[in-house]
């Protein structure tokens, strides 16, 4: 059973109207972002499924998955702290933010805390080189950017997303129970 | 121009533009509707040569021109936007995208039915998704505004507009690249000939313009060629929204006529430089850039098109990236250079293990494990990736490297007996507030304008 198919069939087929009917392939990169909705990454099974739908083989479609860097093959922190450090940034301190935001969290570059909460990335350019320094997160459904930055902004966001990763893992308890 | 004359930027001026009734209030869609209704496409094709609008990309390609080499033998027609805005010091377009989204799209409807194209596709960064879920939205109140889709104005002119994200490739705002990352393949640029213009998206005739550019669209039809001249120089007509960074005060995109001075823009809407340091260079566009030393010639160039290629630079998409003489230039290219490296789609073997070397001995350098030796190795490097690459990309990668050590060779000196001086950025007196694009505070979460 194709589960991208069965779980997103209309957003599939709006997906698939963008384009020719004889350039299904075009949707392969919005049919990626669809399954990584969910898990925050894109299994094999799932490339299996989208390669169904457009008609080629998994292998093409995890040869895409590997050659753009916002698609991710496998778990990683519910937080993506992805801080640009590139040269406008950098001159604003963009470096010494990450160093700071790193040791803050007790983690290295591209490593994720503990807690499973957070992942660190150095990345580039994310067009704010003007509101340096800055780091761009999934929070839920939406991407942020955080931009004028001080490791002090920082820590109050991080002790925000914990107590309320805290209140929801309480309300989860409440629940199941 | 006064701050407070706008062609592109006119959200700053008109609150709420980006609401569909503000936008119409302010003679919106009526450029569209005149050329859909009472133009034909080759009077918008000459309109838009005669006001002798360029490519605000990087290439300065004039833009009728570049649509008239579609052939009419061959159809359909696609029109792409590039919206994959991923230059280090270019931060324009999303401002456009954001907060003057309609005229924008009437930019993308405008150069549509210039081409005859019937489907347009918008290709944004993968980081810009919820500026496009922000876009969809738009797309369907024309739609249901009767802007877009079939037989528009009671004619027979159709036509659909789509948005399509890329993942996080800088080559992909690359033209052929470009396509065929929207064709669904790996973003690697194509041989060319053929060109986009005889076989691009799907094989067919394609125009690719920029945002800024189609973002011109609307007012040149409605004012006319003339009166967009009005700004800029003969060869270089209209204004450019300039995005400035690096060591100055007030960051931010300024939108100026074409031909206004580095100085100017520098001094008198940046604020200076930080902290009262003195100005070493200039990268106009971009980590792209070859280096300017800012001399006082080199201050009072008109930043147009021309101008900036006397002095051996180009002005791109006009990221304006100052810097300061605290930064070490060996420093500055191990950013640029590992920028590159990690942006190299690895098609073209110079582009792909050139940036990688030159990446590793930078790396070598900035550790304080250079040697003196290493610094003509970079140039010899760069030289072997320079030209001989499917696209720019390779060449970009050289550029702060050759034209660094050509001005700045006694940092490289410096750099390799372990003195890069101090770290740059990590003792800035940093002042969030002064971003003049937005008054909001230090840390705001969220989208800015």
């Amino acid at each position: 059973m194709n589960e991208i198919l069965s779980k997103y069939k209309d957003e599939v087929e709006r997906i698939l109207a963008k384009y020719p009917a004889n350039a299904k392939r075009s949707a392969i990169m919005p049919l990626l972002y669809l399954a990584q909705r969910q898990q925050g990454y894109v299994s094999r099974r799932q490339m299996d499924d989208i390669a169904e739908i457009v008609g080629i083989t998994g292998t093409e479609v995890a040869s895409i998955a590997g050659f753009y860097s916002l698609y991710f093959e496998e778990p990683h922190g519910r937080y993506h702290v992805q801080i640009c450090n590139d040269l406008p940034c950098a001159m604003h301190g963009a470096d010494e933010f990450l160093k700071q935001v790193c040791a803050f969290l007790g983690v290295g570059v591209g490593e994720t805390t503990p807690d499973g909460l957070f992942t660190v990335e150095a990345v580039k350019c994310l067009a704010a080189c003007h509101r340096a320094p800055m780091f761009q997160v999934q929070e839920g459904d939406a991407l942020n950017f955080h931009e004028n930055q001080t490791i002090e902004l920082f820590k109050t966001w991080v002790a925000d997303v914990r107590q309320q990763a805290a209140a929801q893992q309480a309300a989860q308890k409440v629940g199941a129970q | 121009m006064s701050q407070q004359e706008y062609v592109l930027l006119r959200h700053r001026t008109i609150p709420n533009l980006n609401q569909l009734e503000v936008y119409r209030e302010n003679g919106g869609f009526e450029a569209f509707r005149k050329a859909v209704t009472s133009m034909t496409r080759a009077d918008v094709v000459n309109e838009v040569k005669n006001s002798g609008l360029r490519g605000r990309g990087g290439a300065g390609f004039p833009t009728g021109t570049k649509w008239s080499f579609l052939p009419d033998t061959l159809w359909p027609h696609y029109v792409a936007c590039n919206a994959d805005e991923s230059e280090p010091g270019t931060f324009k377009d999303r401002e456009i995208m954001e907060s003057n989204p309609f005229q924008f799209l009437e930019g993308v409807m405008l150069c549509s039915y210039a081409v005859g194209a019937t489907e347009a596709y918008i290709y944004l960064r993968g980081e810009f998704w919820p500026i496009a879920q922000e876009l969809d939205k738009r797309i369907d109140q024309l739609h249901a505004e009767g802007f877009l889709g079939d037989k528009l104005f009671g004619t027979d002119y159709s036509l659909r507009v789509y948005t399509h994200l890329g993942a996080g490739a800088y080559i992909c705002g690359e033209e052929t690249a470009l396509l065929e990352s929207l064709e669904g393949k790996l973003g690697q640029p194509r041989l060319r000939p053929p060109f986009p213009a005889i076989a691009g998206l799907y094989g067919k005739p394609t125009v690719i313009n920029n945002v800024e550019t189609l973002t011109n669209l609307p007012m040149i039809i409605t004012h006319g060629a003339q009166w967009y001249r009005q700004w800029g120089t003969e060869k270089s007509p209209g204004t450019k929204v300039f995005s400035l960074s690096g060591c100055v005060n007030k960051p931010g995109n300024y939108e100026l006529p074409l031909g206004t001075t580095f100085r100017e823009l520098i001094y008198t809407y940046g604020g200076g430089i930080l902290n009262g340091n003195k100005i070493k260079a200039i990268l106009p566009a971009g980590a792209s850039s070859s280096i300017i030393t800012a001399t006082d010639e080199a201050l009072d160039t008109p930043m147009d098109y021309e101008s900036v290629a006397k002095l051996n630079s180009q002005l791109g998409s006009a990221s304006v990236i100052v810097v300061d003489d605290t930064v070490n230039m060996a420093w500055l290219a191990q950013k640029t250079v590992n920028f590159f490296k990690h942006e190299s789609c690895g098609k073209c073997t110079p582009c792909r293990e050139g940036t990688y070397w030159m990446n590793s001995i930078l790396q070598r350098i900035g550790a304080g494990k250079g040697q003196p030796e290493d610094i003509d190795l970079l140039v010899d490097v760069a030289n072997q990736i320079y030209g001989k690459n499917l696209c720019a990309l390779g060449d970009f990668s050289t550029m702060a490297v050759t034209t660094g050590i050509k001005q700045f060779r006694a940092d490289y000196e410096a750099a390799v007996r372990g003195d890069q001086g101090r770290s740059p950025g990590a003792d800035r007196e940093l002042s969030p507030a002064s971003d003049n694009n937005n008054a909001d505070l230090a840390g705001t979460a969220g989208r800015g304008r």
